[in-house]
């Protein structure tokens, strides 16, 4: 029988030390309690010095099942899911679901609808983008940028929460429409009980703000000496290996790909707006971060558009009270904040889908870490991660 | 009768009152540059700040904070070293306070008027390293091991910058004593304007260079943004102070805004003037020109931490090696041509 022997433990104890001690490379593991992984990704760097030899990602501290428990849930049930996917942008997590349903079951949303939903998803974009100006500088150690974000950033969240009722998670869309208001919402033109009272001027107030803050945070960090130098020319990402690693949304326009799902797809009316697609040129943190600055810009833009032209008409299309999609099998995809949402969904026909596979923006954007942070410095990985724009709960589901 | 009176005579006796003034002193400094950081800061952006703590503008927060620190339990680690993790607070805070014996606040308040003044308050200042230096070893932890190296890196980088601004000053005053230094500035016929009587301090006499260097070194050896690398708290958690708390996070916490003070009121004392202001007379008002001189250079302290991001290391040392050496170095040599000549 062997017994605890303390000097072999010590003697144990020794020679583990000693095999330390003649390495040359520390092991650092960032996280998951970290203050600057967004959450609870952790990073297994082999560092020597303050430079980086190897990185490897572990995932999977967030992992909550979706994709299994959307099996067993009816479908307006699963809109409740897919808000707490990405949770900074839950409005247009719901989008791409929905709609995917709406086409199998061959529904037409109503034109008023289709621009609630746009103008809340530019909304969601607008907070998850302010939220981003917040924290990538506060990672460089710039504290300011943070309040002039989140000051304006509660300003769209009032809005979405006058809306919808919840502030992150709205669960505000149905399957053929959005949620009505009490009264069925309005059928005639100039009467809106749908939307609160006043709600298109706070809106258009709001975007002011929107353009303001912008214009404050570019003064006070876009042309800063520190700020250019701690982001230029670092984790730079080729537009090739964006595409290989299968990056998307702001991240692989950074890379000069003008690659945009809402020019490309049409899961909402985005056609009919005056509207750019920024692109950056060269790749890198700067780039990842002056092209989400814009796209704020065009955001606002696209919300000021939609404001002045929004139809009046019903909420809702006609749908049965028991909702049961037809089988068959699609795939709908849609620009999150964060990059390409999809859910591909297949229905067996009834009232649960069969199956649903959801391809969150952040996984991939994630997946490119151990190429790019190879012989990063330790401070670079820190920028590097806020650059990228991740989300936890995007990445493991 | 006589033992009343025999206790404030002798040495010790009035050393112990000196230590005791000049700490306590030195901690309310403390406490109102953490309260005008926590201000100055939230109105610079968009926020309030403390409002409610003590009724009035919550000026009691700094208070309020510093007796939560001291209800906290006082970790140590079982992997630390713990004597090396209990004393490294101490050595951190013992040297800002240190700083304090030689600051000049009027011709007669002044705890010690050393001949080697300015030699001492810089070397003593750079102990604190060594205190910062010890946390980060002690901890037993790779992000305090991390932020303590980076911490002896930027000393030894920035020293000799500080030094050699510092050098500029002392020989254009002749003199290595802090008191002898402002006198230089604020009654030397050499300096003072022609007719009028006003004296000018040597920021206005050709050291703007050196005191521009100065400031910047100060930063960094302060560890404060944009130099902050050692605590660095998005990459390094909290850097050497992750594994502190309670009582000895306060300590640390105390010896960084002491140290603004103390460096501060070194570069009041160097560059502006010290107590000297035209037409005040320097034994009333002396205390308060150098506080006002303090509070302006504190203020921009507080202003670069709000606008700037961090530095990272390599920049860092490029930015001392590159730029504020050599830059010192020209400095000091024209300087000197100067005096030698004039």
């Amino acid at each position: 029988m062997i017994g605890f022997d303390p000097r072999v433990a010590m003697h144990h104890a020794d020679t583990q030390v000693s095999v330390e001690l003649q390495t040359q490379d520390m092991t650092l593991n960032l996280g998951p309690q970290h203050p600057s992984t967004h959450g609870v990704l952790r990073l297994v760097a082999r560092v020597s010095g303050e430079r980086v030899e190897s990185v490897e990602p572990v995932i999977g501290y967030m992992h909550r099942g979706y994709e299994k428990l959307a099996e067993v849930r009816t479908y307006p049930q699963i809109t409740a899911l897919v808000n707490r996917i990405d949770w900074v942008s839950g409005f247009a997590n719901e989008i791409a679901f929905v709609t995917a349903a709406e086409r199998l079951m061959g529904l037409e949303v109503p034109e008023r609808a289709q621009y609630i939903r746009l103008i809340l998803t530019e909304m969601t974009r607008i907070s998850s983008h302010l939220l981003f100006l917040s924290s990538f500088p506060l990672e460089l150690g710039a504290a300011t940028p943070l309040m002039f974000a989140l000051r304006d950033r509660e300003r769209i969240l009032d809005l979405i929460e006058g809306v919808t009722g919840g502030r992150f998670h709205p669960n505000f869309n149905r399957l053929g429409g959005v949620k009505p208001a009490a009264g069925g919402g309005s059928t005639q033109k100039g009467v809106s009980q749908d939307l609160p009272r006043g709600f298109l001027e706070e809106t258009r107030r709001a975007v002011t703000h929107v353009y303001r803050v912008c214009d404050e945070i570019d003064t006070l960090i876009t042309g800063n000496e520190i700020f250019h130098e701690r982001t230029r020319g670092i984790g730079i990402i080729p537009a090739e290996k964006a595409l290989e690693y299968g990056v998307s949304g702001p991240n692989l326009r950074a890379s000069g790909v003008r690659f945009d799902l809402r020019k490309v797809e049409d899961y909402l009316p985005y056609h009919r707006f005056e509207w750019q697609v920024p692109a950056g040129t060269v790749g890198d943190c700067f780039d990842r971060y002056l092209v989400r600055m814009e796209e704020l810009r065009q955001s606002a833009s696209i919300i000021e558009q939609a404001v002045d032209s929004i139809p009046a008409g019903p909420l809702q299309a006609k749908v049965p009270r028991v909702i049961k999609v037809p089988p068959g099998e699609v795939y709908v995809r849609a620009e999150n904040p964060k990059g390409e949402m999809g859910y591909h969904l297949i229905s067996g026909g009834g009232r649960i889908p069969y199956r649903l596979k959801i391809r969150s923006a952040s996984f991939s954007n994630l997946s490119i870490l151990p190429w790019l942070l190879r012989d990063a410095l330790v401070p670079d990985i820190i920028a590097i991660l806020g650059s990228l724009d991740f989300v936890l709960g995007d990445v493991d589901r | 009768m006589t033992l009343g009176i025999a206790l404030f005579e002798g040495f010790w006796p009035l050393l112990g009152i000196k230590l005791l003034a000049v700490v306590m002193v030195m901690l309310g400094f403390a406490l109102v540059i953490i309260y005008a950081e926590l201000k100055v800061m939230a109105h610079m952006q968009a926020r309030i700040g403390p409002y409610f703590a003590g009724g009035r503008w919550g000026w009691a927060q700094p208070l309020a904070d510093a007796l939560k620190f001291l209800q906290k339990e006082d970790l140590v680690p079982r992997e630390a070293d713990a004597l090396v993790f209990r004393l490294a607070p101490a050595v951190s805070l013992m040297a800002t306070v240190a700083v304090f014996v030689v600051i000049p606040f009027s011709p007669s308040l002044i705890a010690r008027d050393l001949d080697l003044g300015v030699f001492y308050a810089l070397a003593i200042a750079s102990v604190g390293t060594i205190g910062v230096l010890m946390a980060g070893w002690a901890s037993a932890n790779k992000y305090s091991l991390m932020g303590g190296l980076r911490a002896a890196a930027q000393l030894i980088a920035y020293e000799l910058p500080l030094v050699l601004a510092v050098a500029a000053v002392v020989v254009q005053a002749g003199t290595m004593s802090m008191m002898g230094i402002v006198e230089a500035q604020g009654t030397s016929a050499l300096y003072t304007i022609p007719g009028t009587g006003i004296a000018l301090p040597f920021i206005m006499v050709g050291q703007v260079v050196a005191f521009v260097v100065f400031m910047i070194a100060a930063l960094a050896e302060l560890s404060r943004i944009p130099f902050d690398l050692p605590i660095a708290e998005s990459e390094l958690v909290f850097g050497y102070l992750t594994e502190y708390s309670g009582i000895r996070f306060t300590m640390f916490f105390l010896a960084e805004y002491a140290g603004m003070f103390a460096l501060s009121a070194i570069a009041a004392t160097l560059f502006l003037g010290g107590w000297y202001f035209p037409g005040l007379d320097p034994a009333i008002f002396g205390p308060f020109v150098l506080m006002g001189k303090v509070s302006l250079l504190v203020f921009v302290m507080i202003w670069v931490r709000v606008t700037w991001p961090r530095m990272r290391a390599d920049q860092l040392q490029s930015i001392a090696w590159r730029w504020l050496v050599p830059i010192a170095l020209a400095n000091l040599l024209v300087t000197a041509t100067f005096k030698v000549v004039f």
